[in-house]
């Protein structure tokens, strides 16, 4: 005979044991923090909070890297109710209060790149391990920047990437928990392209000379595609190794190549050491085909203008930021920096200071640390007041939407500072493309 | 035919400095029996030599810059502009060459000490602990100077008057793309007449006899009655001021900053093991060669063909010699062969 006893018991056993259940859990899931054991570096019972900003300190990119260093102490500073606020005072909207981040004081490590990926990501192993950082910001080199990030989506800590122009970064190897203030390769070519277009005309000769890593590729494939698409012919499209230093092997070939345009897919050192030769090797003042020759410089940086000296002076780049822009949040950030330095912010620093009040108002708007919520307040987040314009960080791709600049080398410059003349500000619906394009899949979060 | 002799001079030109490097190298190898890994540090203290001068000449002093109204921005004015004007001026824009006047006994007390002071002791032991020390040197060399000057290349420009390219291709009748920079083509002028005067030094002088003799023979020289140990030491010096006037004339080439020593290392190191360790000739000849093939390895029809093979076409022909030749193609007979 069947014990119905048995039975019934087992089943209000199961039903107590749900309910029970239920009711333990209810408070942890609509309570704030509750979260609080399930992150790593939570800082919920200390007074303070810890950031990591990893920059290259030596190596190629080293004057980009002690830039970038300079805005984080700035934010800092700013988040803590230091100083004047900076963009504090402009970013709209504003969560964030000036004493520090939900209420507990912002405090940071730094660690050195090296640019390199295996140093980056030791570094930011070390400050999230040993210094307990609970986000990873900085870089100035796309394969950095996508190592770490990777790094970081293992560890469950939140990525707010520096100075990263490939399209790796927010296309295929794009992470849930990396974001990405800075503009990329596709966008530099859209917005170059129309300029291009009006200042060079439709029948040209491009020959490209490419930094051999994720960067390069991407913006020489972006490029590439904005100027075919206008009627130009690519002669060759030559790889150099990174930190090359002398690049007179690739340039004597352009000479008598029949290329009337040389693109120098570089950035940091590699850019003002292959600039300042193929200026020396004449191309600048060079005649090709009935025309003027020309040479592009896709992504362009005030630091690096100053490294090249005068033979920046006439040459087209696109820049995510510059000093010299007259809206209200940028002039507040290079009154701030100025007067804190004595010379005017970098696009690095610009974008450094602005992910880490993004990553700030970010936590201090999800009323928590924990990244998976910091993850969705930072997901199609618009924002304005930052310098680029009305931006929006997008929730497929961790990529922000904003106005993009097209810059020449000034040729008369009223500082030692104007090295860079904004020829056009291209808005952000002419450098938007879907987030299909680059593949990718962003992962999950916890 | 424009775009192979843009390569070969292009070839040259890299060689010069390879050959220059390489010729200290070999020097103190084939006098002191030393492996000397902190010959490229003593290439970028030459460059250094050049920063140094370039710093001197612009010692300025700080004025309100008016074109910066958001903060108190200062412009510096160097001195010697403020004092004389444009000869002030001249004078700074002629800071590489003049820095040559600075290395030569800079780098010459350098090379002493540096032999005198630690070298020395390290003549009998392993060529593994003379890597190793000397190694070590070439940090301590490299963080000093990073300390002193930060990290960054400091760009140090060639004078105004050279600072453009020559047009090679009209003189030689060929097409006018077929120009090349002044300053390089100054380098390679410069490297030859380095050279030359060594060759020279060693050749034609009793004392460089004496060294020669020493080379070939140390324990006979030192019976006649000959401190050879004191010109090998003068060597030594020698081989560092060769080593420091050719990084002082690469600044203008390249920005130097502390590491551009390691960089030229291990180049310079295949070319005198390609060249053959200890010999002088080797080591020019061989410095001109990788040059010449690296140059033309980064065509872009050989590229095409072979891609990536400028990167690694100067150790693929230290492969081959070592497995073919393994003395180098001017070697002495015994060295590195077993």
């Amino acid at each position: 005979m069947k014990d119905l006893t048995t039975s019934v018991n087992r089943r209000s056993l199961l039903k107590a044991t749900a309910a029970s259940g239920l009711v333990l859990a209810t408070p942890t899931i609509f309570s704030r923090g509750a979260w609080a054991q399930n992150f790593a570096n939570d800082p919920t019972n200390k007074s303070s909070v810890t950031l990591g900003f990893n920059v290259p300190q030596t190596g190629a990119y080293a004057d980009e890297g002690a830039d970038e260093l300079r805005a984080y102490q700035l934010a800092v500073k700013h988040l803590n109710g230091e100083g004047d606020g900076g963009m504090l005072q402009t970013m709209k909207p504003l969560a964030l209060k000036g004493n520090g981040v939900l209420g507990k004081k912002v405090e940071y490590v730094t660690g050195d790149t090296q640019t390199k990926s295996d140093a980056a990501r030791s570094s930011a192993k070390r400050m999230v391990e040993k210094d307990g950082a609970i986000m990873i910001t900085g870089g100035s080199s796309s394969g950095v920047a996508v190592a770490v990030q990777s790094l970081c989506q293992e560890m469950g800590i939140i990525f707010m990437a520096g100075l990263t122009h490939s399209n790796d970064t927010t296309g295929k190897d794009k992470r849930k928990y990396g974001f990405r203030h800075f503009f990329n390769a596709y966008m530099s070519g859209a917005a170059l392209g129309p300029v291009l277009k009006e200042e060079m005309g439709t029948d040209r000769r491009a020959y490209h000379l490419t930094a051999d890593y994720t960067w390069g590729w991407t913006q020489e494939e972006s490029i590439k595609n904005t100027t075919e698409a206008l009627g130009w012919e690519t002669v060759a499209t030559v790889r150099t190794p990174l930190g090359a230093g002398d690049f007179s092997q690739y340039i004597t070939p352009v000479l008598n190549s029949g290329a009337d345009v040389l693109i120098l897919n570089h950035y940091g050192k590699d850019m003002v050491n292959s600039l300042t030769q193929a200026v020396q090797f004449g191309l600048k003042d060079k005649m090709v085909n009935g025309k003027k020759f020309e040479i592009i410089v896709p992504l362009f940086s005030r630091l690096m203008a100053q490294g090249a000296g005068d033979a920046i002076k006439g040459i087209l780049g696109t820049t995510n930021w510059n000093w010299s822009l007259q809206d209200a949040a940028s002039q507040a950030f290079v009154k701030s920096f100025g007067q804190e330095y004595g010379f005017p912010p970098s696009q690095a620093a610009h974008t450094c200071y602005v992910q880490t009040l993004l990553y700030a108002d970010a936590c201090e708007r999800a009323g928590t640390f924990y990244p998976c919520e910091v993850i969705k307040a930072l997901e199609d987040f618009e924002f304005d007041g930052m310098g680029n314009g009305p931006t929006l960080y997008r929730g497929a791709d961790h990529q922000c939407f904003k106005s993009v600049l097209v810059v020449r080398g000034n040729e008369n410059p009223s500082s030692q500072f104007d090295l860079l003349k904004v020829v056009k500000e291209v808005p952000a619906e002419a450098v938007t493309y879907d987030p299909t394009i680059f593949g990718g899949e962003l992962g999950t979060c916890g | 035919m424009d775009a192979f002799v843009l390569q070969l001079l292009n070839g040259l030109d890299k060689g010069g400095a390879y050959a220059l490097i390489a010729l200290g190298l070999t020097l103190v190898f084939g006098t002191l029996g030393v492996v000397n890994f902190a010959h490229g540090a003593l290439f970028m203290l030459g460059a250094f030599c050049a920063v140094t001068m370039q710093k001197l000449l612009t010692l300025s002093v700080k004025v309100k810059d008016p074109g910066v109204t958001f903060f108190d921005a200062y412009k510096e004015i160097p001195y010697l502009e403020v004092w004389f004007g444009d000869t002030g001026k001249a004078v700074i824009d002629y800071a590489v060459p003049l820095s040559i006047l600075l290395a030569i006994p800079v780098m010459l007390l350098i090379g002493l000490v540096m032999e005198r002071g630690l070298i020395r002791f390290f003549y009998k032991r392993s060529h593994a602990e003379q890597i190793l020390v000397t190694f070590g040197l070439a940090i301590v060399l490299q963080e000093i100077v990073k300390t002193a000057f930060g990290a960054n290349p400091i760009p140090t420009g060639a004078p105004d008057a050279v600072a453009g390219s020559a047009a090679i291709g009209e003189w030689l009748g060929l097409g006018a793309a077929v120009v090349y920079p002044w300053w390089r083509l100054i380098y390679l002028a410069f490297s030859l007449a380095i050279i030359a005067g060594v060759f020279s030094f060693l050749q034609f002088t009793t004392y460089g006899m004496v060294v020669r003799a020493g080379m070939q023979d140390r324990e006979t020289v030192g019976l006649l009655g000959i401190n050879i140990q004191r010109r090998f030491t003068v060597v030594f010096g020698v081989a560092a001021v060769v080593a420091g006037l050719a990084g002082v004339m690469y600044t203008p080439i390249l920005p130097p900053d502390y590491h551009m020593g390691m960089e030229f290392l291990v180049l310079s190191f295949v070319v005198v093991v390609v060249g053959g360790m200890g010999s002088l000739p080797g080591a020019v000849f061989a410095g001109f060669l990788l040059g010449v093939l690296q140059s033309f390895a980064s065509m872009t029809q050989v590229k095409d063909i072979l891609p990536g093979i400028d990167q690694i076409i100067i150790y693929l022909v230290a492969v081959v010699i070592l497995l073919v030749r393994p003395r180098g193609l001017m070697g002495r007979r015994g060295v590195m062969e077993s």
